[in-house]
């Protein structure tokens, strides 16, 4: 495969590790390196690149697994829609599993709710020309690497009439939550690993204040094997050799500095910033997508009355801790006991970008 | 959620592109990008195309680390 079998070299791969432990031979203490991105977390530990690495190296997963810091809230909303006689919910496939309070889309659809797993939103305004008796809701999760796609879904709704597509957004920002982790001091970042596909949309800009006001570096990193360790050793770099902290991009094949500013341009006209509520960080200003009142007709929040039960979280479960780097799987009582990816309790464990399902599957 | 392989673009049909990656095809929205052409590998998420793969980059990074490599064993 062109462009994918080169960063998986594993000759290139010993290169570049021998290159990052060498710098970090008079190097004293550890660097924790925090990866913000699901795909990363997976890619690390599928490629097992850490165990070519220096121990002074750790590596933190960040909440980076967009239906793992979606709130309980959302997803008993998107259930109790999904039980409305007039609703069909179409949803990416790792949503369904979530636990809510009391249930989850995949129980709701086999106990009759209409819940149909899509690969594309574009897939919702066909459900919706062929079912015109019926409002599908789409469930809007996703950082702004999916955003500007749901945008673009809408303004297509918008354009062919289409009025019984409506979104429930629950899309929400990578930096802000980066910012919060700094701000609230609780767990020791050296240097962030950023997503790389997030960064393909907005660009190095949004990094700057990051680096700017905590002096931590970031460095955009694409996701095959190559890709992580050169960025890891860009990040070694800058830490051990005591350079000025900056924002590097290791995936220019893919990211520009400007970002895909179309990409942006649909974000910016279809949605409005406003606070939002992550799991495990809580309110985070300034955090959140929400759909604007021109195209609040999409909006199924607005347009959709439902009754929400009160939302309760599992006394044990520690997704959130897990989600901000200061606990391990491991370190839950659950863990691979009565939650494991076929029966999961916390959505950490649920999706396929989870940080505990990560460690499920490759170190047990 | 992110499918980091870059798949070539075969056909252009208005704002809809066919890609295509060992033989396997799929529609993709073309909306979230400027110009392409036939033969550009580009970044797919969720049925769309988010960016084009520069080529010229790519090679790059490959070409730096062997370098390194060929200066190491000097």
């Amino acid at each position: 495969m062109k462009y994918i079998t080169e960063y998986r070299n594993k000759n290139l791969s010993r290169k570049i590790a021998d290159k990052i432990n060498n710098a970090l031979k008079g190097y004293k203490g550890k660097i924790s390196l925090m990866e913000v991105c699901g795909t990363h977390t997976h890619s690390i530990f599928r490629s097992g690149i850490m165990s070519l690495l220096s121990d002074k190296i750790e590596h933190l997963s960040g909440p980076g697994c967009p239906v793992c810091v979606t709130p309980n809230k959302y997803i008993d909303t998107a259930i109790a829609y999904s039980r409305l006689p007039e609703v069909i919910i179409t949803t990416f496939g790792d949503m369904i599993k979530v636990p809510g309070s009391s249930s989850s889309l995949e129980k709701e659809k086999a106990g009759g709710g209409k819940v149909k797993i899509v690969y594309s939103p574009l897939e919702s305004l066909e459900i919706a020309r062929s079912n015109p008796e019926k409002k599908i809701i789409f469930l809007g999760v996703g950082f702004e690497t999916t955003a500007p796609l749901v945008a673009s879904t809408i303004l297509t709704a918008n354009e062919k009439k289409i009025k019984n597509f409506f979104v429930l957004s629950g899309h929400k920002l990578i930096p802000p939550a980066m910012m919060a982790l700094l701000e609230s001091g609780e767990i020791k970042i050296d240097g962030f690993i950023c997503p790389g596909h997030v960064s393909t949309i907005i660009g190095e800009t949004p990094y700057y204040p990051i680096v700017k006001k905590f002096g931590i570096p970031s460095v955009i990193v694409g996701f095959e094997p190559i890709d992580i360790l050169e960025g890891i050793e860009m990040l070694v770099r800058q830490i051990a050799e005591n350079e000025k902290p900056k924002v590097e991009n290791q995936y220019k094949r893919v990211v520009r500095s400007e970002g895909n500013e179309k990409a942006l341009s649909l974000i910016d006209k279809v949605f409005e910033v406003k606070d939002s509520v992550w799991r495990g960080l809580g309110l985070l200003p300034k955090s959140g997508l929400y759909i604007k009142k021109a195209y609040s007709e999409f909006d199924a929040q607005k347009k959709i009355n439902v009754e929400i039960e009160k939302t309760k979280t599992h006394a044990k479960c520690i997704c959130g801790k897990v989600l901000c780097g200061t606990k391990k799987p491991y370190e839950c009582e659950l863990y691979g006991k009565s939650c494991t990816p076929e029966n999961p309790i916390g959505p950490c464990m649920v999706s396929s970008e989870g940080t505990c399902a990560a460690y499920y599957k490759f170190k047990k | 959620m992110c499918l980091a392989i870059p798949m070539k673009l075969v056909k252009i049909e208005g704002n809809k592109g066919i890609v295509e990656l060992s033989g396997v095809k799929k529609e993709v929205s073309l909306d979230l990008l400027g110009e392409v052409e036939i033969g550009d590998y580009l970044i797919i998420h969720a049925g769309f195309a988010i960016e084009k793969l520069n080529e010229e980059e790519a090679k790059k990074t490959l070409a730096i680390w062997e370098e390194i490599g060929t200066l190491q064993k000097q």
